[in-house]
């Protein structure tokens, strides 16, 4: 039987809960995640339900430290997503618990987004000013980008909603 | 300088501080004291950690050699702030009590 494989799988930006959640179901079936790469994850053979999966946007290296702290391993990163994974034996383990910091996160997120989204518009109107072929693309980037920018707004006025009735 | 309410989060976090306490030890202590119903995430605690740190009202502890788990503790600020803060809530849950006593409840 095979130690380890390799999944191909892409998720957008705001689905990064529901890629929380398979990378935990990988774990419960005996898959736990050793290795990230662009749309590509790396699986080692482990115990069903030995590991508990965590991710989060923070380029911080003292941040990351903070969680190795607390009994985590650090897996691996991409674009300053950070994976994370604890032994279940240990606890239960969280990155964000509390409303304001889930939307702190999606602040995060939001700003990152919009720096590369601007980044693309930029170079998609001058790439097609100078009739490059990549402006199209760049500006294809761009409307995406934007359309994730609203996925996340959506998400974070949801939380804010909640905020006003409890912490 | 009037200071709106504290999370439960910051409230617990301060209150752990009282000794110093790296965040781990403030994670558990917290989940203790509450009966295991506040639960601090790691992100949470360290974005909580970092304002603190920058209100003032905790400092980080100098690093002991051979140590890698950084420690904090509350100052003289942070004591002050968790003093009013204990008033207010004493006044939320006498308010509540004497008004729910008249109902009979």
């Amino acid at each position: 039987m095979n130690k380890t494989k390799k999944v191909f799988k892409i998720f957008f930006v705001w689905d990064f809960e529901k890629e929380e959640r398979w990378l935990n179901q990988m774990a419960m079936e005996g898959w736990v995640l050793e290795e990230v790469s662009f749309f590509g994850y790396t699986f080692r053979r482990c115990e069903p339900g030995e590991y508990i999966l965590r991710l989060e946007m923070n380029p911080s290296e003292d941040y990351r430290r903070f969680v190795e702290e607390l009994g985590a391993e650090y897996i691996g990163s991409i674009v300053n997503w950070c994976y994370f994974r604890r032994k279940a034996e240990l606890g239960s383990f969280d990155l964000l618990s509390d409303i304001d910091s889930r939307i702190t996160h999606l602040d995060r997120i939001g700003r990152m987004l919009a720096l590369i989204c601007l980044a693309n518009l930029i170079m998609g109107v001058t790439n097609s000013l100078d009739q490059a072929r990549f402006g199209l693309l760049n500006l294809l980037c761009a409307a995406l980008l934007s359309y994730a920018l609203g996925r996340i707004h959506g998400s974070k006025a949801a939380l804010e909603q909640e905020r006003t009735l409890h912490e | 300088m009037e200071i709106p309410a504290l999370t439960e989060s910051t409230y617990y976090i301060l209150l752990s501080l009282y000794h110093p306490q790296h965040g781990y030890g403030i994670m558990q202590q917290t989940e203790e004291l509450s009966g295991g119903r506040v639960h601090l995430a790691a992100g949470t605690l360290y974005g909580a950690l970092t304002s603190l740190c920058e209100k003032g009202w905790i400092r980080p502890l100098p690093m002991e050699s051979g140590s890698r788990k950084k420690e904090y503790q509350l100052t003289a600020d942070g004591l002050q702030v968790l003093k009013r803060e204990l008033a207010r809530l004493q006044q939320l849950v006498a308010n509540g009590e004497s008004i729910l006593r008249e109902e009979g409840l």
